[in-house]
């Protein structure tokens, strides 16, 4: 069966990010010739020998002026394996709002570092921000290679330096694989190179295409979230009342005993829709719309959850945020916090700490979190939220705050 | 999850979000196997309930005359709303003028009557079936993009989309461009017509026509075309990747009369589905000057 693989790969301009992603979509035939002509005669034009790939994704005028990424774009390529759906991350330290961005939808994130230069200050950020967001692996692409003569030694200098950065997060080791290669000349991409015999993982392609990705969470408990209700005119639907909405995480069948939220009430599921096509059970990930035994009255952000399995209920939380916005967090101040499909007003009580993720350092109490920041904070909501820990269920686990000022989405936040 | 299942309940949880944070929602109707797809989708996500959303098709008036026979057909059967808003009619009431010249064509021209429409019928959101792999500008999309009161995408304040939450929430006379099929590609979408066995318009099959070459590309001939004295028409096998007008969409040459046979075609196409889009060949950047202005 063939899946989806999500990846946020990110890296600084001159690590060669564009060129890993130009050679994955060369090496995958998903680069049609007009393109390449396209590719080859607009970096001409601004007095480029070769190709330059970073034309693929940077799409925007300013981006090709200034030969910058400012915004996440979004490339594709398949094999016969998988589909795979690459987030481009810009690598400066002032976008890890859009680092945070594209790892949120990715399974996986690929740090790509120059080999001459080892780990900068934003590959530790990148690689903290992968871990907060508990991505299942981190590939950590030591590129270049051909330009330190394909150096054993220095590879290991690098893996070392992270290593033992990940030991200090507390970052399982087994998700951490680290592949050297050339992206410019093709060294372990698809094939093992010849110029790396020491080498005794597999090409980068390769990993990806075999990497586990089986959603680990259908075995979490059951989590759905009301996200519209579907009532009919058709005669022969006359009584129909679904509960449209995606299951976050968990298996349900029809039969199973259920309990919603915030009211309570215990009920026993009736139906099951799958894009108008009635199933017996239906599993995480899936667009579905639920009937119930009993006439309850559920409505938008209801949540819908086993009998025994029942989330956290509270009004205060403490949730490690990352701040989005060029307005700073207002302390105590009202903002509108998005939970899944559900929002409620919030205030952030208490920024506890501002974390440096390049060096692991906290800064105690306080009184604000600006653009970029990571701080942990307190959280209190005007009614309950039902949560679970991020680390236990990533749909349930996050939020983001909205400023109704202004409507801009100003942050995004991990329930600890 | 099967990749196509795992686009699917995406879309579908895409589209249900628009019925759910918006009042007054349509979805732009190209009549091409993008918004095909939308409309089908938007059946899926609501089956047994009608579709909340009126269609609305921004008429050139330079439409290939079979597509616009299968729009109606389409519609009837889908049991939606269609609102049509003319390019035609506003250039008869001089809110437009006519391009000149060789070149002259009526996409620039959509862009008025497109924002006309969402004013007129007051829409706060639009869902359309534009895909990020389809051109660079449109790999920075979000799945739900604000425009301003005059209908602008502005690239640089677009807002984060974190995890699969969206944020439409949005002041007065701002609306929202929302492109649920934003992850698939052109293979992902034949593949998914392929397994849902949808119909669509006949120009995407291998046909004979009438055309004409100009700048390398394989045009149409049609009454919106006048050709200069040294072209001349002559009879070939085309079809057509994408449908536009006939005034800026060109055919390839193809034997293609199936979808499987498509699906084969693509997979070993050495050129990329808009490269048959003399509507984005104007410049570098002409979809993304367009999209500033308020193009689809």
């Amino acid at each position: 069966m063939k899946q989806v693989l999500r990846i946020a790969i990110t890296g600084n301009v001159d690590d060669g990010k564009s060129t890993l992603i130009g050679r994955l979509l060369y090496e995958t035939k998903s680069l049609p010739a007009d393109k390449v002509e396209d590719l080859i005669r607009v970096s001409k034009r601004r007095g480029f020998d070769s190709p330059d790939f970073s034309l693929l994704t940077d799409g925007l005028l300013a981006e090709r002026e200034q030969g910058i990424t400012i915004d996440v774009a979004h490339v594709y390529f398949q094999t016969p394996q998988r589909k795979f759906i690459v987030a481009d991350t810009p690598g400066h330290e002032q976008y890890t709002r859009n680092m945070v961005t594209g790892a949120s939808t990715s399974n996986v994130a690929l740090i790509l570092i120059d080999a001459r230069n080892g780990s900068l200050l934003q590959t530790y950020r990148h690689f903290f921000i992968s871990h907060i967001l508990r991505l299942s692996t981190v590939f950590v692409c030591v590129n270049k290679m051909d330009l330190v003569d394909y150096s054993e030694t220095r590879f290991g200098e690098i893996v070392d330096s992270l290593f033992s950065f990940a030991q200090r997060l507390g970052f399982p080791s087994e998700k951490l694989i680290f592949v050297p290669l050339s992206a410019s000349l093709g060294d372990n991409i698809t094939t093992i190179s010849q110029n790396m015999s020491w080498y005794k993982g597999k090409p980068i392609l390769e990993l990806l295409e075999t990497l586990d990705i089986e959603s680990s969470r259908n075995a979490q408990l059951f989590r759905f979230q009301v996200q519209h209700v579907l009532r009919s005119k058709l005669p022969e639907y006359h009584d129909y009342r679904g509960y449209a909405g995606k299951i976050a995480s968990g298996k349900i069948s029809v039969g199973d005993a259920v309990t919603i939220l915030p009211s309570q009430f215990t009920t026993n599921i009736s139906g099951i829709d799958f894009a108008g096509t009635e199933v017996q059970s239906a599993q995480a990930g899936e667009s579905v719309s639920i009937r119930l035994e009993k006439d309850l009255d559920l409505s938008r952000g209801d949540m819908i959850v086993k009998e025994n399995d029942l989330p956290t209920i509270s009004r205060t939380v403490e949730a490690r945020v990352c701040w989005l916005n060029e307005r700073p967090a207002k302390l105590r101040s009202r903002y509108l916090l998005q939970h899944g499909v559900r929002r409620i007003l919030a205030k952030i009580d208490q920024v506890k700490s501002v974390i440096h993720p390049e060096l692991l350092e906290e800064k105690q109490d306080s009184e604000s979190l600006s653009l970029n920041d990571i701080g942990d904070t307190i959280i209190t909501t005007a009614t309950e939220l039902f949560y679970d820990p991020y680390e236990k269920n990533k749909s349930t686990g996050a939020f983001i705050l909205i400023d109704e000022s202004t409507n801009d989405t100003v942050a995004v936040g991990v329930i600890i | 999850m099967n990749y196509l299942k795992e686009l699917e309940s995406e879309a579908i949880y895409i589209i249900r979000e628009v019925a759910a944070q918006f009042e007054h929602a349509a979805i732009l109707f190209s009549c091409g196997k993008d918004s095909i797809t939308i409309s089908h989708l938007a059946r899926k996500a609501f089956f047994p309930a009608a579709i909340p959303f009126p269609l609305v098709h921004i008429d050139t008036g330079h439409n290939f005359p079979e597509v616009l026979v299968f729009r109606d057909t389409f519609v009837q059967e889908l049991g939606a709303k269609l609102i049509v808003g003319s390019v035609q009619e506003a250039i008869d009431n001089g809110e437009i003028h006519e391009q000149s010249g060789k070149y002259a064509s009526r996409n620039t021209l959509q862009t008025h009557v497109l924002l006309k429409t969402i004013e007129q019928y007051g829409f706060d959101a639009c869902i359309g079936g534009a895909r990020r792999d389809e051109e660079k500008a449109r790999a920075k999309e979000r799945f739900f993009s604000v425009r301003n009161d005059f209908g602008q995408w502005d690239v640089k304040r677009q807002r984060p989309e974190l995890f699969d939450m969206l944020n439409g929430k949005i002041r007065k006379s701002e609306n929202v461009r929302v492109f649920p099929i934003s992850n698939w590609t052109e293979l992902d979408v034949w593949n998914y017509i392929k397994q849902e066995k949808l119909a669509i318009p006949s120009i995407y099959f291998s046909h004979i026509r009438s055309t004409f070459v100009r700048d390398n590309f394989i045009w149409p001939v049609s009454d919106f075309v006048p050709l200069t004295v040294d072209e001349k028409a002559d009879i070939r096998q085309v079809r057509f990747r994408t449908v536009g007008d006939m005034s800026c969409t060109a055919a390839i040459e193809s034997s293609a009369s199936t979808v499987d046979e498509i699906i084969h075609e693509t997979e070993n196409a050495q050129t990329s589905e808009r490269g048959a889009r003399i509507d984005d060949k104007w410049s570098e950047a002409a979809m993304e000057l367009r999209k500033v202005q308020g193009y689809f």
